[in-house]
């Protein structure tokens, strides 16, 4: 179980979403995701009120699964990056560090080639923070949640 | 893979209900939506075809509450039953924390249960997991129709290892709840063993 378990911590909570903040401001987009392969959001930044991230997140990850899974059947590594044209918004999707899903929300106010070209910095920038996260997940500073609940703290989740 | 954030204080796990085409997983997603309350879960949203058939997932976000102080959320996936989306079946199972396998009772059915548990094994041996190691529950449901296999003889050909198992009707609700819980328990006890 242990080797399949993703786990954040604030520092890099934080790095990330710095990261993200800095990638919607520098391609003008509407709002940046970053997404567990998983499915689970793990940050946002840009207009997002009004959108469903929960959701989003899943059908994004579905979304790149099925991707990945074609570019398998393609003999391909993987498809580098993904862009769907809307009316009015447009979506980039990329995948970071093998592990994380990077959105991009923008409208034509940005442009799919400066998307691209910030996407790239980001990516690189973002890979690091991935890459120390994985260190600091091997390294064992993981358990401190798990190790103090007990079954009764689970039993009790269930009874109502 | 269950998904720990330190920073935002939440634990995040991923149940997926497995079984052969029209054996009841959507409609067990259908219910505990339908019962639960709007604070404690997100939107359903269903990828089906136009005949209502899973066509890549059904998803459903659920909060169960706290466990000191981290929230718990649950991802309910089901697969699509029918044989030929088995490509699709694959991806749904990346990142499991525990499965339920939802049998159809009717006794027309038992070889298309057989066969969808064989290749729910085939596929978690794929991604590198073991179905008797990850949490696991079945779930036997449809036990409402006049033409189901008697209980002792779907417990033999497809509970051998003796996990926790539930009766269940799910258009009605029966069993619904009671294999939810299970299996969440089952992946929260697997975490504090091996997280
Ligand atoms: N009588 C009875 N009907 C049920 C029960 N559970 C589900 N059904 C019916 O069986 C049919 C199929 O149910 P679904 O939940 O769509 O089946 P599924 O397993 O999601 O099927 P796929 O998406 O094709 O894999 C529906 O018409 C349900 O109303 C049950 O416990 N009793
Ligand atoms: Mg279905």
């Amino acid at each position: 179980m242990s080797g399949n378990q993703m786990v954040m911590f604030e520092e890099e909570q934080q790095q990330i979403q710095a990261a993200c903040e800095l990638l919607q401001r520098a391609s003008n987009a509407l709002a940046v995701l970053v997404i567990d392969k998983n499915g689970q959001e793990i940050v946002r930044s840009g207009q997002t009120e009004h959108l469903d991230i929960t959701s989003l997140s899943s059908l994004f990850a579905g979304n790149v699964a099925a991707t990945g899974g074609i570019a398998k059947l393609l003999a391909e590594k993987e498809f580098s990056g993904q862009f769907h044209e809307g009316e009015k918004t447009s979506v980039h999707i990329s995948l970071v560090a093998q592990r994380a899903i990077l959105v991009v929300l923008f409208d034509q106010r940005s442009s799919l080639g400066l998307v691209r070209l910030r996407v790239r910095k980001a990516a690189e920038a973002l890979t690091v923070v991935f890459e120390t996260l994985v260190r600091k997940m091997n390294s064992g500073g993981k358990s401190q949640v798990f190790g103090e609940i007990t079954d009764d703290d689970i039993d009790n989740l269930f009874n109502d | 893979m269950s998904f720990i954030n330190y920073s935002s204080r939440e634990i995040n796990c991923k149940i997926v209900y497995y079984g052969p085409g029209l054996c009841g997983k959507t409609t067990n997603l259908q219910y505990i939506y339908n019962k639960t309350n709007p604070e404690a879960k997100g939107k359903m949203i269903s990828l089906a075809t136009e005949t209502e058939r899973t066509l890549f997932f059904d998803f459903l976000p659920l909060s169960l509450g706290e466990i000191r102080g981290f929230k718990t959320r649950f991802h309910l996936y089901t697969v699509p039953g029918q044989v030929f989306y088995d490509a699709s079946r694959k991806l749904i199972l990346k990142g499991v924390d525990g499965v339920v396998f939802c049998a159809d009772s009717q006794v027309e059915r038992i070889e298309a249960n057989i066969e969808s548990l064989d290749n729910l094994r085939t596929n978690l041996a794929d991604q590198g997991y073991n179905l008797d190691k990850i949490a696991y529950v079945v779930q036997y449901n449809k036990r409402d129709l006049p033409n189901v296999s008697p209980l002792p003889e779907l417990k033999k050909l497809l509970n051998p290892t003796n996990v926790p198992e539930y009766e269940a009707v799910a258009t009605t609700g029966i069993g619904v709840f009671d294999t939810l819980k299970a299996v969440a328990k089952l992946v929260l006890t697997e975490l504090k063993r091996g997280g």
